[in-house]
């Protein structure tokens, strides 16, 4: 398989674009006369830049916004306000043949490797699905031979062209969704908790292939999980989110090593670590409480319900994500500061 | 069949309070028998926490299923073993029998708390029926008892929640009613099956504190069902590790983790990513875990085993005692042991 054109352009510089990002769910009562009595805030005013070649992670808890997140960039919810460019194009003005042109070069690898397949489906016809609609993509006499490539790229055995989901186990159907992904050569793709679904010896193996599939193709990833261990494994920058905001973000090194939002510190010290030793030596921070309803967020910083450094000015104002001094990455929390890194086994 | 002392302690004073012996368990399905349990053998004492860890498919609840005696007969049958609790099997007992045990005695929880609730009844009455069928209380102590059982497992506000229904609570809070429920008839062993697989991480830390605080109160001995590693590390006081059916390795939690003597187990724990530690590619275990309808021959982690020699694919490695009271079933325990202390 050939390297995208992309690997031409300059590594680094800016792809994707994201600016105050809004997406509220309206919430609605009465059964004839319908009228809006609130709105679920699940993307509240999130901005950020996604550079060539560079794995931006997103965490945070169940709630927070971060697969609703990767739904509007896919376009696949319409924004309530804001902006995204795509190599200057405007994601959410495009339509028509100019928003499949922006599509071709954002796709997704979803969670769920049971249900994002169809089982009706041979592999092939998955895989050469995305020509169908690109129909310039590959040429139709080409597309097996285009298929078996990408089954080949993802570690596949291109005999297998002709088989059907369930004759794969859980770890080779999320290879398929990768493939799926990446038979338009696109140069952004958005990873929704694609390994949260495996057992955990085949979860590596699938987070070894998307770093491999990265420096073959020069692709960007927005990689979105839950498991803090396995952002900061892929992830060259981090986002994290708490009610519909990033509260910190900076690289994996800032983020994991320096922290100085306390939802961060505080997530980052729930994580279970594999060591009994380095447990007893790390100092916890136990959260209270469970996240607020995002229809219904607290007022000004959204953790301040959760928080212990909580002050009156958290209720009033809102903080913003600017570089802090304690360390120079952006955080929103007023009171930003180092603690203690975790002790390293 | 041959039984097979479990040699990772000695047995106390009156036996153990639970021990599986031997235990084979397979499911007859219309593509042929996947033998899913093949001679698991464990065994809790009073106030300890044992963790039973294994992928998907490696039989670790299907085993506590047979505990709870809660299996599909059919399609599962239970080939041969025993499972003793206080020196009793339960597999020889009737259903009625069986019933007095179960919830009484041995408590299980659940890793879905959403589907596990019935979602038309408040919970409060849910956490009732158990003591009100089997107690034999009254509609008002039932309720009563069930407002003490919320306010041990911490549930706030427990009087005036006690009216809610399921929807009405978080994936913790209902996790919570869960184990409130479990509580009900002070059981004296507690089975936990991924308890907090579905929750977020720092709903998981809250409970699995509570976990820890209600056993150590209420002095119960805990078997602890998971696929994560991390969980168990900060809970458990023994391991046993499941592969295909069987336990692969069994150990007290510090040296497992600190030299593990299964090439699977080693294998696990290199392949997860560590928050703690960086590192460049990880490794990874090859292949895929064995269909059940088909285990390889001789030790079933040959396949994808790095250690692997003739003997491996001719004979069923035995579990060698390793010293500690530490077991593991590989044929190279020894050398697998002494490269991950290295």
């Amino acid at each position: 398989m050939t390297a995208p054109a992309s690997s031409t352009k300059v590594r680094g510089e800016t792809i994707l674009s994201v600016d105050n990002l809004v997406k509220h769910f309206p919430i609605s009562q009465g059964v004839l006369f319908q009228r809006q009595v609130g709105a679920v805030k699940a993307v509240d005013g999130v901005s950020f830049e996604l550079r060539r070649g560079e794995t931006l992670g997103i965490v945070g808890e169940s709630g927070c916004g971060k697969s609703t997140l990767a739904r509007l960039l896919m376009r696949l919810e319409t924004p309530t306000s804001g902006r995204a460019t795509l190599e200057g194009k405007d994601l959410f003005k495009s339509s028509g043949s100019e928003l499949r042109r922006v599509r071709r070069n954002m796709q997704m690898v979803m969670q769920d490797p049971y249900t994002s397949l169809n089982p009706r489906m041979t592999v092939g016809d998955i895989i050469g699905e995305p020509f169908e609609i690109h129909r310039d993509a590959a040429p139709k006499g080409s597309r097996e031979r285009r298929v078996q490539e990408l089954l080949d790229v993802v570690g596949l055995n291109p005999e297998h062209i002709n088989r059907y989901p369930h004759q794969f186990s859980g770890g080779q159907r999320q290879r398929i969704g990768i493939a799926r992904a990446l038979a338009l050569r696109p140069e952004i793709i958005v990873c929704d908790e694609p390994v949260s679904a495996l057992d955990v010896s085949i979860q590596a193996q699938v987070i070894n292939l998307l770093e491999q599939l990265q420096d073959e193709f020069g692709l960007s990833y927005i990689f979105i999980a839950h498991d803090l261990s396995v952002v900061r494994h892929i992830s060259d920058r981090v986002a994290v989110m708490y009610l519909g905001r990033i509260v910190e973000i900076g690289t994996e090194d800032e983020i994991y090593e320096r922290p100085t939002h306390p939802y961060t510190q505080a997530l980052l010290s729930a994580v279970p670590v594999p060591d009994p030793e380095a447990r007893e030596q790390r100092n916890m921070i136990r959260l209270v409480g469970d996240v607020p309803s995002p229809a219904d967020p607290p007022s000004g910083c959204h953790f301040r319900t959760r928080c212990w450094k909580a002050q009156d000015i958290c209720a009033t104002e809102d903080p913003q994500l600017v570089p802090r001094a304690a360390d120079p990455h952006p955080s929103a929390c007023h009171f930003a500061e180092l603690r203690p890194p975790l002790p390293t086994a | 069949m041959t039984v097979q002392p479990t040699p990772a302690s000695a047995t106390p004073e009156g036996g153990h309070l639970l021990e599986l012996r031997d235990l084979h368990v397979e499911f007859r399905t219309a593509e042929g028998v996947a033998r899913v349990i093949n001679g698991v053998s464990y065994h809790l004492d009073a106030g300890e926490t044992l963790a039973v860890l294994g992928e998907s498919g490696s039989g670790k609840s299907v085993t506590a299923q047979a505990i709870m005696g809660i299996l599909d007969t059919p399609p599962a049958l239970i080939r041969s073993g025993q499972i003793l609790y206080q020196g009793q099997d339960l597999l020889t007992r009737s259903e009625e029998q069986r019933r007095q045990v179960r919830g009484k005695e041995i408590a299980m929880i659940f890793q879905d708390a959403l589907s596990a609730l019935n979602p038309v009844f408040p919970v409060g009455w849910q956490i009732g029926e158990t003591l009100r069928q089997r107690a034999g209380m009254s509609r008002g102590d039932a309720r009563r008892r069930a407002i003490e059982l919320m306010d041990l497992v911490k549930i706030p506000g427990a009087a005036k929640r006690i009216g809610d229904y399921p929807h009405q609570f978080s994936g913790g809070m209902r996790q919570r009613v869960m184990i409130a429920m479990a509580l009900a008839l002070d059981p004296k062993v507690l089975i936990a099956d991924e308890p907090t697989t579905a929750l977020d991480v720092t709903v998981q830390a809250q409970i699995m504190d509570l976990l820890a605080d209600l056993r150590r109160d209420l002095n119960m001995a805990m078997i602890l069902i998971t696929h994560d590693l991390g969980v168990v590390a900060g809970v458990a006081d023994r391991i046993a590790v499941m592969y295909a059916g069987r336990i692969v390795e069994h150990a007290d939690v510090r040296s497992l983790y600190k030299a593990p003597a299964h090439p699977y187990t080693k294998g696990l724990l290199e392949s997860i990513p560590r928050m703690d530690v960086r590192g460049q590619e990880l490794s990874t275990i090859k292949g895929l875990p064995p269909n059940l309808m088909r285990i390889p021959s001789g030790c079933p982690f040959h396949p994808r085993c790095p250690y692997v020699q003739q003997v491996c694919v001719d004979v069923v490695p035995h579990d060698l005692v390793l010293g500690d009271g530490r077991t593991s079933a590989c044929h190279f325990a020894q050398e697998v042991r002494d490269d991950s202390a290295r």
